[in-house]
């Protein structure tokens, strides 16, 4: 009877360390992948969701440079970006190896399989308290992160990857946040009232930054000038 | 009538206190021109003090619109008190000078000569008027530059796109004239009761400080009330800088969110024109005029 238990537990463990590799392994090749993109030029839509913001569907364009250079930028306008989120790049997550790394399993995002990675930063002056990553492991991309933060709460990232899946660029990014109260005294403001306000009183705190890209210019070089 | 006018209207800017309203706009645009030029970035981050500890801005939000838009809202109150420094002289000043009695034996119906004051009135509002677009807005655009505009409101905060902000404010101007106006026909009702211009002046600029300050306070009484005030209404020129949104809150550029609103209150101030003038002719009609 002990040697029936023994080879079932063989049976079973064995095909499970086969087929999984270690996360530091995953996350070499993952970083591989996206170290492949020294700078790139994108154009996109950034669609922006929070309650006490309106603002317009607008055409932006990002710009990255190796190691952690970015910028983006809006047209015909000015727009508010939450501090920190956007502008992380994928690459900047995995910039260093100054954190250690758990294993937490498998789980799915939008119905892909992926394979869980928490990150801890070993150093204690960083905001950051913890990452999680869910990483495809057959695409070697990221589809989501989420990070919590000291000082700005939790943040999560999911990215939709297309035709730029090789070099590890999604085509989609939706960016969500807490975001706090916002109030102005209506002495200051001396607004008109015009009876539609009460419809719009924020109700909830979570604020979404959807970015859709259309196209990269991938390596061909990134002015300085344009990430100042 | 044409001649009339072109008589009032130079009668208007022959006096001294005219270019009193003129100088002192140019004064209060220039004030904070140089206040947003040397120290802008403090003022815009106190009015986006609750969400620059979570938000970056990208692009240049201190831009002409935005300082036009600053200056609109300190020059759209005080205003009203200069417009009532000619209105309410235009029959008062008359009387007191004793050139009343004269002016209405000429063959012209007194209605006509009424008419033609107010409409005098009425082009020295809008001259004041073109005055704050060329200090307000367009030298704040020579000098600023233009981007979008940053519409700070007490619980949200409207982005408007660079190329969708000049259109509101032709519209926004043409509704300040027309709120302008309404305190020009105040003023000149005020008028022809007296027989020295300063009883109306005072008159005019007390009913407009109180009613903007009834207006202001967040008191539920007077929240309640506020829509019975012209002042309420005279402020509606901001709801051309709000846009309609989405079922998922995304503001649509080109829009305007509460259109019916905006001339719901232009009809508003239009019937105050109509009933203050009108008042003033019907009276004045029946007056026994002495001096």
């Amino acid at each position: 009877m002990k040697t029936i238990k023994l080879i079932l537990f063989f049976l079973v463990l064995i095909p499970c360390v086969a087929g999984a590799q270690p996360v530091t392994d995953l996350l070499k090749k993952v970083k591989a992948r996206l170290e492949k993109v020294n700078d790139y030029e994108a154009t996109g839509k950034m669609k922006t969701d929070v309650v006490f913001l309106k603002i317009p569907v607008s055409n932006i364009k990002s710009y990255y440079k190796k190691p952690n250079r970015f910028k983006l930028t809006r047209q015909n306008g000015v727009s508010l970006l939450p501090k920190g989120g956007v502008s992380v790049n994928l690459g900047s997550l995995l910039l260093t190896d100054d954190y250690s790394t758990i294993d937490a399993g498998y789980s799915t995002v939008n119905g892909k399989k992926a394979r869980v990675v928490k990150l801890l930063p070993v150093s204690e002056q960083t905001d950051v308290v913890l990452t999680t990553l869910y990483i495809d492991e057959a695409a070697l991309v990221i589809l989501r992160s989420n990070t919590t933060t000291k000082e700005n709460g939790t943040y999560e990232m999911e990215m939709y990857y297309g035709k730029y899946t090789e070099w590890g660029l999604p085509d989609k990014v939706i960016f969500s946040f807490n975001t706090k109260d916002y109030k102005l005294p209506k002495g200051i403001t001396l607004e008109y009232d015009d009876g539609t306000k009460s419809a719009d009183l924020p109700k909830n705190k979570k604020g979404k930054v959807e970015i859709t890209y259309s196209s990269y210019i991938i390596n061909k070089g990134v002015s300085d000038a344009l990430l100042k | 009538m044409w001649k009339l006018l072109q008589i009032e209207v130079f009668k208007i800017f022959k006096r001294p206190r005219t270019y009193i309203a003129f100088i002192a706009i140019w004064a209060i645009v220039t004030l904070i021109q140089v206040a947003i030029y040397a120290d802008g970035a403090k003022y815009m981050d106190f009015v986006l003090r609750d969400v620059r500890e979570s938000f970056d801005i990208i692009g240049r939000p201190l831009n002409g619109y935005f300082v036009c838009f600053v200056i609109l809202q300190t020059l759209l109150i005080h205003v009203p008190l200069l417009v009532a420094l000619v209105s309410a002289d235009m029959i008062a000043g008359e009387a007191n000078m004793g050139t009343l009695r004269l002016l209405i034996t000429k063959p012209i119906s007194r209605t006509k000569l009424l008419l033609s004051k107010f409409l005098a009135s009425s082009v020295y509002v809008l001259l004041l008027l073109v005055w704050i677009a060329v200090t307000g807005l367009f030298l704040s655009m020579a000098i600023f530059g233009t981007d979008g505009l940053i519409n700070a409101k007490s619980y949200e905060i409207i982005i408007i796109n660079g190329n969708d902000v000049f259109w509101r404010y032709l519209l926004a101007f043409c509704f300040a004239a027309l709120a302008l106006i309404t305190v020009a026909a105040l003023g000149f009702f005020f008028s022809i009761f007296a027989e020295n211009s300063l009883g109306p002046i005072v008159a005019t600029m007390s009913v407009v400080i109180v009613f903007t300050i009834l207006t202001t306070l967040d008191i539920p009484l007077f929240q309640s009330m506020k829509h019975f005030f012209f002042t309420s209404h005279m402020i509606a020129w901001k709801g051309f800088f709000e846009m309609k949104t989405d079922a998922e809150g995304i503001a649509i550029p080109g829009t305007i969110r509460n259109l019916p609103a905006i001339l719901k209150s232009a009809g508003v101030l239009l019937l105050h024109i109509v009933l203050l003038v009108g008042g003033a002719i019907t009276i004045f009609n029946r007056k026994d005029v002495l001096s």
